[in-house]
């Protein structure tokens, strides 16, 4: 499988990310955790260049057990929102968290000493 | 397009270029071959807030105009402008929203010239119609004569700075409806000056569109043949609207629930049968309010005809005859859906395509050329024949896609 140079695993650093072009292919290559997580830079809505866009956490509403609503928050699930219509993405999955049926395609990222690939 | 690329690059949020913000858009207009056929927009914008400055320069009003001007020295605290509670941007998630003051322009013509340009390029728009952000929301202002005051200046300036330098933008100015009088010296002052290709009535407000006042101004629209369009927004205000708590609420509401107000009154009252001629444009509600409308309307009114004796065929047939804008285009996972809502409102001559662009929900039009049950020539005609036919604009392509 082709394998294209992302950067220096010193130069990708937790919560960097890049951009990979490769022919007619674009990647975008995270960096979070400690981990890598690589998806197609198409938007599954319009075709947006979903992985430039905001790292966010999912918001939740906070429900309490007498079911009344308290407000919203945070949670630790960490999001990319697609930059033209805010489409969101589970970092981990790729999965759209509006129906999750929905997914960017994933690419494999390997670690060769200091150099990071991803293979498209 | 053909050239194989490759490189590594960092998304940055220090900078910004219309450009490049749509690449993915510019890609879709070469593997489409936009270059090849007419694509106008009937429903763009630009932020003219950003231009106060020079727009209250042509208030005639010294007092007003005085006023204007300080509020724009003083910055947004004390505003005479009305506006709502809004967050569009959802949350910073949608970035143009605040990188666009990043942007660099060229001196030698307005900076809206410029970025409007760029992305109409960048999409594959020949012609845009181009409309104000903040002002759709002045006709909930208080003070009438503050509409008035405000609309004539907006669309002096518009005139002078915008569409008299750019040939590839075009508006439906707006009308200062909760004046008639000024509506009417409006359509009068500028019907004919270069770029107007019709009216535009900002549709949250409370006046009722059959009211007798705008018979005058009806009359005068359909002999010059400009249309007349009515743009939705919404208003949090609204006593029903104001029970819901959320943007995606009382947005995707409030942009339906004034134009369905309005298209009742308008076709209950019989006005397609006093103005026959006249073309009605419906923008931004998207289509399936008008698709369950006119079923809604078709069934009340054979059962009290007594109610509206004026109509002569049954309410979706006048309907049919109106012009509607794709944007914010509901898109079923069943197309079948679409297909019909399609059929309905008579697509391939009376639905004209739109962007929205730069605003959060925008289109591209690959959203209507993408469409399987459509063949090319109800694409084109959607994407840009019929507008041409609306607009009287010259469908030879001008655009210079990048």
């Amino acid at each position: 499988m082709p394998e294209c140079f992302v950067a220096k695993a010193s130069e990708l650093k937790d919560g960097d990310r890049r951009i990979v072009v490769d022919g007619k292919k674009e990647i975008g290559v995270f960096c979070h955790g400690g981990a890598y997580y690589a998806y197609s830079n198409y938007c599954v809505h319009a075709g947006g260049p979903a992985c430039e866009g905001v790292l966010i956490n999912r918001v939740v509403d906070v429900i309490a057990t007498d079911k009344t609503y308290q407000g919203q928050t945070f949670s630790d699930e960490l999001h990319f929102a697609c930059p033209w219509h805010g489409y969101e993405y589970d970092l981990k999955t790729g999965e759209c968290v509006g129906d999750r049926r929905l997914k960017l395609r994933k690419f494999d990222v390997v670690r060769r000493g200091e150099d990071i690939f991803v293979v498209t | 397009m053909d050239t194989v690329r490759s490189e590594v690059r960092t998304p940055a949020f220090n900078r910004y270029s219309t450009t490049s913000a749509l690449a993915h858009a510019t890609q879709q207009a070469h593997a489409r071959n936009y270059q090849d056929f007419l694509i106008v927009d009937v429903d763009s914008h630009h932020y003219e807030n950003e231009s106060y400055r020079e727009v209250f320069q042509y208030i005639d009003n010294p007092v007003i105009r005085r006023d204007a001007l300080l509020h724009v020295e003083r910055g947004g605290r004390a505003s005479m402008m009305n506006n709502q509670v809004g967050y569009q941007d959802t949350g910073g998630r949608i970035t143009r929203a605040s990188l666009r003051r990043l942007e660099k322009t060229p001196p030698d013509a307005h900076r809206d010239v410029y970025m409007t340009r760029d992305w109409m390029d960048a999409m594959g728009v020949d012609y845009a119609c181009l409309f104000p952000t903040p002002m759709l929301f002045l006709g909930l202002h208080p003070q009438p004569e503050m509409e008035m005051a405000l609309a004539q200046a907006y669309n002096r300036w518009l005139c002078e700075k915008i569409l008299g330098v750019e040939p590839r933008l075009v508006s439906m100015l707006y009308l200062p409806f909760n004046d008639p009088e000024a509506a009417y010296r409006t359509v009068k002052e500028f019907g004919d000056r270069k770029g107007v290709v019709g009216f535009m009535v900002t549709s949250p407000r409370y006046k009722p569109v059959h009211d007798n006042v705008y018979m005058k101004t009806y009359a005068l629209l359909e002999e010059m043949g400009k249309p007349i369009s009515f743009h939705a927004a919404y208003s949090w205000d609204d006593r029903a609207l104001s029970t819901t708590n959320r943007f995606i609420s009382v947005h995707s509401l409030g942009f339906m629930w004034f134009n369905m107000v309005h298209m009742t009154n308008w076709v209950i009252n019989g006005l397609p049968e006093r103005f026959p001629r006249l073309k009605v444009l419906w923008i931004e509600s998207g289509l399936t309010w008008a698709y369950a409308l006119m079923q809604r309307l078709d069934h009340s009114y054979m059962m009290r005809t007594s109610d509206c004796p004026s109509l002569k065929r049954r309410p979706s047939e006048y309907m049919q005859e109106m012009y509607y804008s794709s944007q914010p285009m509901e898109v079923p996972e069943d197309l079948s859906i679409l297909e019909a809502t399609f059929k309905m409102i008579k697509a391939e001559t009376q639905l004209l395509w739109s962007s929205d662009y730069p605003h959060w929900d925008f289109d591209l039009p690959s959203i209507i050329y993408d469409l399987p049950f459509l063949k090319e020539t109800a694409k084109r005609n959607i994407l840009g024949g019929n507008a041409a036919r609306v607009f009287g604009l010259d469908p030879k392509p001008v655009k210079k896609i990048p």
